[in-house]
């Protein structure tokens, strides 16, 4: 926390990625490190494969929920073209954790509209600290696709320096008891590959 | 208790339970649905559904006069149809403590518009809260139910969104016991004829000179001096947060929490104390103008936002302007723009079925739609139907909406559509009129057995209850029937069967005056569904297919086009319902096999 009072987490991705779980579990564990915590986000059209974001603000003291444009000091796409949407939320010198998977949206599915290309490298030409985390690929590895939160949710808990709280416990505490296992060692190959 | 993390839904349901609500009923709606679903959760309180939010609002109310501490909870719009009896209300007062949750929605995050409730406060005169995070949501709802029994009057206990669905820390209170008031019979109150009606009209405005009188020195409305008293903010609500986040500790702030009926003498003390007066507030110039007929000046709608959901970045740059701080380095290149990632009917919904067979019809067909999953059925490539007002509207406005095209010679038959939930909620009228006035309407029931747009809320046609009791599932084909259209103008279909769905259409285009089509097949998400999908999906026959894109008409999320091949590519997502192979020409879409 040093210089600044607070720190702002913005999560995004496409309904049913599980960025709701993954703000979930880092919350709670923001609260057992002592902090104040706030997480924002919106129901509704979640399952619907819409674009959808949660948002962390954790520090000593924390009034509003919401993180503005410009504000984030860690965008994690969970999506490759989400990362683009996002970015403007993202603060002069914050992180972007991207992973570059890409779910096609309906309008690109029907043609009216195109997938960007060259997203990676654009991104990297404009932002300072980007960080390309492959997590579906490593869910996929690990033979469960839906891990890929688990995934990101090790990269960024290792990113932010916050190894003081009992994360996989929480981990374990928060997935279904039939994919605790997976999950951890998705969480445990995040972890590692934000290290490198 | 040690603090826990809870939403702002959470922990009304906590405050409630703490105290002593006896009886709750909503009917789901975003941003509120969480509250019943949670409070459901503690002993004592019995949880129910109503089938819309009027029935919600008289199961509460009519639990308050027996002498239980009561709650409804509905979105925004769903006030409006709870309007009758909250206004009524107003003038009878209570016997338990009555609270009337109203979780409103700037920036329509999930609805049809953004209607500031408050001012249903003073219009309904009954006395209103509002809570600007997790903790006043369990704290206040606490001072509401005492509130209400005290001054005699329901309370209209307003939240937003933001507050609904932010966690922040709270710490669980000691519930109190719920203890009953007794019941005693008592005519000139709370039967409102017209007699009674003048009478209590008279003391609710004598009530509330006394609640404001109370609001004066309420602890629900504080003033925070701040280190000067340069600038004072009058706000409420999230804005608070919003407002505290911008200005610190450097400004002051009278926070109300007991917003109707506003403390006069309190503004006043606080807009003499200070020299610039901003009052920052979401939605309506509802506090301002307040101010404003006191004989204050100040600054609000000027700077803040009318329209939309407010932040910390708005206030910001309407209060401090500066520079904004780019997230780019110097001088960096444009980024590719994001294509639009609209919400979409998911793989395998049954819905698709249904607006797959009307997409093939269009030239014979206007359809007219309604708030639900189904409603998502207006957006590209299904376009299946041209408008959407309010919940059970379809029915209703196409009976109308008919009778205009005939007049003009448009020979269309109209097609209105609803799911089952909204069918209990309000269609049941619009059909009745439907049959009774031989409207030339095809009345449209897409029933996937449950409220799925909210998340899976129980129906009136479900068997079991909020509570998880058995309950009798009402019918609706019964219900079709007993409005005593001939059983030869009533069909029920599977959507997911293209040829008999697209039968039922046709017979409803060439029947003149009322059909019904009931399409019925469960919500593709409901687990044990979920489940019979489980490893089950399609596939493209590279060397079959031809690329004529019949197949990505029907808006499936599991279908593409990638490198110039149809494919099905996602682990996950298809659920192999088959639809795209009814739709190919050429036989190229197949069940999955081992192979994959």
């Amino acid at each position: 926390m040093s210089g600044r009072e607070e720190r702002n987490i913005l999560l995004v991705g496409v309904g049913g990625q599980g960025t709701i779980l993954t703000s979930k579990i880092l919350s709670q564990g923001l609260v057992d490190l002592g902090y104040d915590v706030k997480m924002s986000e919106i129901h509704g059209m979640a399952q619907r494969g819409g674009s959808v974001s949660t948002q962390i603000k954790y520090g000593r003291k924390i009034y509003a929920p919401n993180i503005g444009p410009g504000e984030a000091d860690l965008l994690v796409a969970f999506e490759k073209a989400e990362a683009l949407r996002w970015f403007p939320w993202l603060r002069k010198g914050g992180i972007l954790v991207l992973d570059p998977r890409e779910i096609y949206p309906v309008p690109v599915l029907t043609g009216e509209a195109t997938y960007p290309e060259n997203v990676v490298e654009s991104l990297s030409a404009v932002v300072e600290n980007l960080r390309v985390i492959e997590a579906a690929k490593v869910a996929n590895e690990l033979g469960s696709p839906r891990s890929q939160n688990m995934v990101l949710l090790g990269a960024l808990v290792s990113l932010l320096g916050l190894e003081g709280a009992a994360w996989k416990d929480l981990v374990a505490r928060f997935v279904p008891p039939k994919a605790r296992d997976v999950n951890l060692l998705a969480f445990e190959r995040g972890a590692a590959l934000a290290m490198r | 208790m040690k603090p826990v993390l809870l939403s702002g839904d959470e922990a009304v349901a906590r405050g409630a339970f703490e105290a002593g609500c006896a009886v709750a009923a909503a009917y789901p709606g975003t941003p509120s649905t969480e509250i019943l679903e949670n409070l459901a959760r503690y002993e004592n309180v019995w949880c129910q559904w109503g089938s819309n939010e009027k029935v919600a609002l008289e199961i509460a109310l009519g639990a308050s006069i027996g002498g239980a501490r009561a709650l409804a909870a509905m979105k925004h719009v769903g006030l409006n149809v709870a309007a009758d009896p909250l206004l009524s209300m107003g003038y009878a007062g209570v016997n338990g403590g009555l609270v009337v949750v109203s979780a409103d929605d700037p920036g329509c995050h999930s609805s049809q518009n953004e209607q500031d409730n408050r001012l249903y406060a003073p219009l309904a005169k009954v006395a209103m809260v509002e809570p600007s995070d997790s903790e006043e949501c369990r704290t206040y709802i606490r001072a509401a139910f005492d509130l209400s029994e005290a001054f005699d009057t329901p309370v209209l206990f307003r939240m937003t969104t933001r507050v609904c669905h932010s966690k922040s820390l709270v710490v669980p209170g000691v519930p109190r016991d719920p203890a009953m008031k007794p019941y005693v019979r008592n005519t000139g109150k709370f039967a409102l004829l017209p007699t009674v009606a003048r009478v209590r009209h008279r003391l609710v405005e004598e009530k509330l000179l006394a609640l404001e009188e109370y609001a004066n020195t309420s602890p629900l409305n504080r003033i925070e001096w701040g280190a000067s008293r340069e600038v004072g903010i009058i706000t409420s609500g999230i804005a608070y947060q919003h407002a505290r986040e911008v200005f610190g500790d450097g400004a002051s702030y009278l926070k109300l929490g007991l917003t109707f009926p506003l403390p006069s003498k309190l503004i006043r003390t606080f807009a003499r104390s200070v020299s610039r007066l901003y009052v920052i507030e979401e939605g309506e110039p509802y506090l301002e103008t307040k101010v404003r007929l006191l004989g204050f000046d100040c600054i609000g709608k000027e700077l803040v936002p009318l329209c939309g959901e407010l932040d910390a970045g708005i206030l910001r740059a309407a209060f401090l302007p500066q520079p904004s701080p780019a997230g780019q380095k110097e001088d960096a290149p444009a980024l590719p723009v994001a294509p639009p990632r609209p919400p979409v009917l998911c793989a395998g919904c049954p819905h698709r079925g249904f607006y797959a067979a009307l997409g093939r019809r269009k030239k014979s067909v206007v359809g007219v739609g309604d708030i639900g999953c189904y409603g998502l059925g207006v957006n590209p490539p299904l376009e299946g139907f041209d408008y959407s007002i309010c919940m059970g509207s379809s029915f209703s406005s196409a009976i109308g909406f008919s009778r205009a095209l005939a007049q003009r010679g448009d020979a269309r038959k109209v097609f209105a559509i609803l799911g089952d939930s909204t069918f209990f909620h309000s269609g049941i009228p619009g059909l009745v009129d439907a049959v009774h006035l031989g409207a030339n309407v095809c009345c449209c029931i897409l029933d996937n057995r449950i409220t799925a747009m909210t998340g899976h809320q129980e129906t009136p046609g479900t068997a079991r209850d909020l509570m998880g009791n058995e309950v009798v599932p009402v019918d609706v084909v019964a219900l079709v029937k007993a409005t005593g259209l001939p059983e030869e103008r009533i069909r029920v279909v599977d959507p997911l069967d293209l040829a008999a769905t697209g039968a039922a259409m046709d017979e409803a285009i060439a029947a003149q005056g009322p059909f019904v089509i009931v399409s019925r097949r469960p919500c593709v998400l409901l687990k044990d569904v979920a489940k019979s999908f489980e490893g089950q999906w399609c596939e493209v026959d590279q060397e079959l297919c031809r690329q004529c894109r019949q197949c990505l008409k029907i808006g499936c999320p599991a279908i593409a086009s990638k490198e110039g091949r149809i494919v099905i590519d996602d682990p996950v997502l298809c659920t192999g319902c088959g639809l795209c192979m009814q739709v190919c020409p050429f036989g190229a879409i197949r069940k999955g096999g081992s192979a994959r």
